[in-house]
């Protein structure tokens, strides 16, 4: 095996936008599943079993199905349906979305574990619904789940090379590229790996110190 | 059973068409009633926690209940919070109806609403405290008149600085409850149900979760307000020696019926039933 530095130096600059967009996809599709995870959460809480069975179903559905064919469903048929995006955009929305089906039972747990004498004391006072809610249930629940959302943002980076199926210039799909071109390849593949370790591992120690600030 | 109590009577199921509002207030002066349970039964399961239960409160009494455990002492306070709601029977709170609506002139189950107007009269502090512990001492007393109230922030605020000073505990505003000791956690609670200004407060075995060397304090406190304003308390306690200091009248429970009820120098002092003594003497 030859390592060849003269062509880590070729490779950074791609590498470099690689780890733009394998970050802005993380970023983004985390942001986007804590709130549509939150979402779901709260619809299966609704009273009405007619909100609560769609969502339920669709939440299922979302979460046994791989994310390859979701990705490609929305690669391909959104387009389709006149929605025109560019190939990140729909791999965000689409990581985002298969993820927010683990965060809706990340906050299903949070919520739950509010004890039930906050609810009561929220009662006994006569709060409005809006205002138990946002005042005293959520900040409690999710306070207690930000380490496992953090976990999940990890997990989710660790994802993004699925994005590569859509065309998406993520890290792995640089040096793939680089590599079909130049016939370089152990150089790049063995950067991007170190990349992904270099990212996840100080976010999961990060996660470490949340969970120990957070849950007492 | 007595007809001689001056704030509530219990009437044990065998006798409900006995009870009529006039006779069971003949010590308020205008015959008023606050609270007023007419045939409430609960159940849980296949449990009748409370069995056609009659009893009512006057205006400014304080009432202990005491009972064995599992007799519906506590059920009687979570139904008027509106916690949990009866199988049958109607609660009337200053004259209107908690749980039902009267609509076309027949009553109804209530909705959340008219169950909201009516549960502002009344405030419930809780064993466990419940104080909410993402907020500070400040704004758990501000955030109900606040949003419930609709009070300014600088009123709220005023009014919670007046409550701190009363439970003792000023330097604390700024603390969360997980800073502060059970008796201190608990004056917060009280503090924090005052400022609603209720009618009733209930207090639900408030001391039970405490340390004994904390007891004394949170007990001296109500003790304050029970003698310095004219709130109506409703408590469920197993410290008798408070129950006596406090009380009006003393309502003996067992099995989901008032088996007794009086002054507490009589409840405690010459018990007729049966059940009583032996409940007293097991607990004094």
């Amino acid at each position: 095996m030859n390592w060849n530095w003269s062509v880590v130096d070729e490779f950074m600059p791609y590498f470099w936008d690689g780890v733009r967009v394998t970050l802005q996809a993380t970023a983004l599709g985390s942001l986007l599943s804590f709130a549509l995870g939150l979402v779901w959460a709260l619809l299966l809480r609704t009273p009405s079993r007619f909100v609560r069975w769609p969502v339920g179903f669709f939440v299922e559905f979302i979460r046994n199905t791989p994310l390859l064919v979701q990705l490609f469903f929305l690669f391909y048929v959104l387009p389709e349906w006149g929605v025109q995006t560019s190939a990140l955009a729909t791999g965000i929305i689409g990581i985002g979305l298969h993820y927010s089906t683990y965060t809706a039972e990340v906050y299903r747990a949070g919520i739950e574990g509010v004890p039930a004498g906050q609810w009561e004391a929220a009662r006994a006072l006569s709060l409005p619904r809006g205002r138990t809610w946002g005042a005293v249930i959520l900040p409690q629940a999710i306070r207690r789940v930000v380490p496992a959302l953090g976990n999940y943002v990890i997990a989710l980076l660790k994802d993004t090379p699925m994005l590569l199926g859509i065309g998406v210039l993520e890290m792995l799909n640089q040096a793939r590229q680089f590599g079909a071109q130049t016939f370089q390849y152990i150089e790049p593949y063995t950067i991007v790996g170190i990349a992904f370790i270099l990212i996840s591992y100080p976010a999961s120690l990060f996660m470490r110190y949340l969970e120990r600030r957070l849950v007492h | 059973m007595s007809t001689d109590s001056t704030g509530p009577t219990g009437s044990p199921g065998s006798t409900p068409a006995a009870s009529t509002p006039g006779r069971s207030t003949p010590g308020s002066g205008n015959g008023a009633e606050l609270i007023r349970f007419d045939k409430v039964t609960k159940r849980f399961g296949s449990n009748t926690v409370l069995d056609d239960l009659d009893f009512t409160v006057a205006p400014g009494k304080h009432v202990t209940l005491i009972g064995p455990s599992g007799s519906g002492k506590t059920t009687i306070l979570r139904l008027l919070m509106t916690l949990v709601k009866p199988d049958e029977g109607t609660i009337r709170v200053d004259g209107e109806y908690l749980t039902h609506e009267e609509k076309g002139g027949r009553l109804v189950p209530a909705g959340e609403k008219h169950t909201r107007e009516i549960r502002k009269k009344i405030g419930m502090v809780f064993q466990q405290f419940n104080l909410f512990p993402n907020m500070k001492v400040l704004q758990n007393i501000t955030e109900a008149p606040v949003h419930v109230l609709g009070l300014g922030r600088d009123e709220a605020e005023e009014r919670a600085r007046e409550l701190v000073e009363l439970v003792g505990l000023t330097e604390c505003l700024d603390r969360y409850p997980t800073q502060l000791s059970g008796g201190q956690q608990q004056r917060v609670a009280i503090a924090r149900a005052l400022a609603m200004r209720p009618q009733v407060l209930l207090l639900d075995e408030v001391t039970s979760a405490l340390d004994p060397e904390l007891v004394a304090g949170v007990l001296d406190l109500l003790r304050d307000i029970a003698h310095t304003t004219d709130i109506t308390m409703l408590c469920v306690t197993h410290e008798m020696g408070f129950a006596r200091d406090i009380s009006d009248d003393v309502l003996m429970f067992d099995a989901g019926r008032v088996i007794e009820s009086g002054p507490p120098e009589k409840i405690f002092s010459e018990p007729e039933n049966e059940r009583t003594r032996e409940f007293l003497s097991a607990v004094l």
